[in-house]
């Protein structure tokens, strides 16, 4: 029980210095633009952003910006999860497969792909298809190497005991193979959605026509800070709202399974 | 033995593993033979790495021996045989995702029961095990003893005329697979069931078996086999007796030479390394 207690005064105490360092890092922001003379270009004042997010909030033109990048990055998505499962099921069907690719995916994971968006320009274009096709290629990989290993290491036991039982070929994947796979596979759809909305708002900012990370550059080239402050945190609200749906969901899906 | 009343027909089942000549290559059995009776209850027991595990899985058709042939009720196994034959394994092997319950029904899904039997045939084999009141635990929340308990259920609901057991109490602390021991006596008295049952235990040889078939040490063949007549359910009493003594030293006799062996054996492997 007291160690319960003091479980939750840990918490409160830890809780209480992050909410204390993001108010000092805005009181230094406030302090550095109102009395330190920070030139207003670089940094404009933390009161006049807030005004422009509630106005860009107020007057919705930040709707079209929105759509692309939540299309862009629904459809991202949708393709790395259908490939990255499908793929990672068949290889981890054999060992000698998964001695094969898991090193190999592993190894093209750890390599900075964003690199590659060059390229993706010039294949499919400054408009969302290449930037569906960089979030899909980015988030690929953990999820592709997080079905192999929910696959691939199954508890054998279980496995014997269900064909024992007489137990299909659909009734294993069906009742066995799929729960004992689901939490490690669900972690990967998790890691594969985080990467997929940071590389296409990312791009977005390098090469694009549309899209929230466009509109952010746009502002900073037009020298409208408060602006283009405010379109940050509107995007870093819109990102922190997905995670979190994403996470609610990897937990209760881990619940069921 | 008529061959009617056989249940169970082993006739010469080697196998090794591996290649001869590579590494890993372990001759696990050797030319073993026996005839298994209905609804007897044969124990296995020897040395480590003697191939009686090996035995019980080439029985259930989860393995098939390098040589030699298994016949139930009088056809050859090539594969499971889920109407005939179910399986308590050594770690329990229930689906953590499931309650107790679940498991049980999941076992009939397999198997083909009719959804309408699945109901009344869990709750029976749960109440036979004592675990009732446990149905919607999920395993994590159980004991040792309670899982290896909900995995006999899931055996039993499924209604097989034999069953094959292996090592089902050896995680178990000695006060808990003595209970254990006792109960499936009661429980198996009721049944008419064929069982083969694997163990260390000298004392659970003894204790629950109407045949002991001891093994040698690897490659494993049985060296040899000892009746033990005393009528089932067995009471507690039976433990105590002067029977239950010469019996456990018959086998101790029997089994220490080949303990022996494996022990020397593997010493010998690892200065070899």
């Amino acid at each position: 029980m007291t160690s319960r207690r003091n479980d939750r005064a840990a918490g409160i105490g830890s809780r209480a210095v992050q909410v204390g360092f993001l108010v000092a890092v805005f009181i230094l922001w406030y302090l550095a633009t109102t009395r330190w003379g920070v030139n207003r270009l670089l940094l404009p004042n933390p009161i006049s952003v807030w005004h422009q997010l509630l106005d860009v909030l107020q007057t919705g033109e930040y709707l079209p910006d929105l759509r692309v990048t939540l299309t862009e990055l629904a459809a991202a998505f949708v393709l790395a999860t259908t490939s990255g499962t499908i793929v990672g099921y068949f290889v981890s069907r054999t060992r000698y497969t998964i001695r094969v690719f898991d090193p190999l995916f592993a190894g093209i994971y750890s390599i900075p792909i964003i690199l590659f968006l060059p390229l993706y320009v010039l294949f499919f274009g400054l408009g969302p298809a290449s930037k569906i096709a960089l979030g899909t290629t980015i988030s690929f990989f953990p999820i592709v190497i997080n079905t192999i290993a929910g696959f691939g290491n199954v508890d054998r036991t279980l496995v014997t005991a269900a064909r024992s039982m007489g137990a299909s070929d659909y009734q294993l994947f069906r009742y066995v193979l799929l729960p004992a796979a689901l939490p490690v596979i669900l972690t990967g759809l998790r890691m594969g959605f985080t990467v997929a909305l940071l590389s296409i708002i990312g791009s977005e900012t390098i090469a694009s026509l549309a899209g929230l990370g466009h509109h952010i550059v746009e502002l900073a080239e037009g020298m409208d800070m408060s602006r283009m402050f405010a379109y940050i945190a509107f995007v870093v609200m819109i990102a922190a709202i997905l995670n979190g749906a994403v996470s609610y969901l990897e937990a209760r899906g881990r619940r069921r399974g | 033995m008529t061959s009617g009343d056989v249940a169970v027909r082993i006739k010469g089942v080697s196998h090794q593993f591996g290649e001869a000549g590579e590494a890993q290559h372990v001759r696990a059995l050797l030319d073993t033979s026996i005839d298994i009776a209905r609804g007897e209850l044969l124990c296995l027991i020897g040395p480590s790495g003697c191939g009686k595990s090996t035995l019980l899985n080439v029985m259930g058709g989860l393995m098939t021996p390098t040589s030699g042939a298994v016949e139930v009720a009088g056809k050859p196994v090539r594969g499971p045989r889920p109407h005939d034959i179910a399986f308590v394994f050594q770690e329990h092997a229930l689906f953590p995702w499931n309650t107790v319950d679940e498991n049980v029904r999941l076992g009939m899904l397999f198997q083909g029961v009719p959804k309408a039997e699945h109901e009344p045939r869990a709750r029976k084999s749960l109440e036979a095990v004592g675990l009732a009141e446990f149905a919607n635990h999920y395993p994590g929340q159980l004991s040792g003893g309670m899982r290896q308990r909900a995995a006999l259920a899931r055996a039993l609901s499924l209604e097989t005329g034999i069953l094959l057991m292996d090592e089902p109490f050896g995680a178990l602390d000695e006060q808990t697979r003595m209970i254990l021991g006792e109960d499936l006596s009661v429980l198996l008295a009721r049944t008419e069931k064929t069982i083969v049952f694997v163990t260390h235990s000298l004392g659970e040889a003894v204790f629950l078996a109407d045949r002991v078939a001891v093994f040698t040490a690897r490659p494993g063949t049985i060296k040899k086999i000892i009746r033990v007549d005393e009528p089932h359910p067995r009471k507690p009493e039976f433990v105590t007796s002067e029977k239950f003594t010469e019996l456990r030293n018959e086998l101790y006799a029997l089994l220490h030479d080949e303990i022996r062996k494996t022990v020397s054996e593997s010493a010998r492997a690892r200065e070899g390394m």
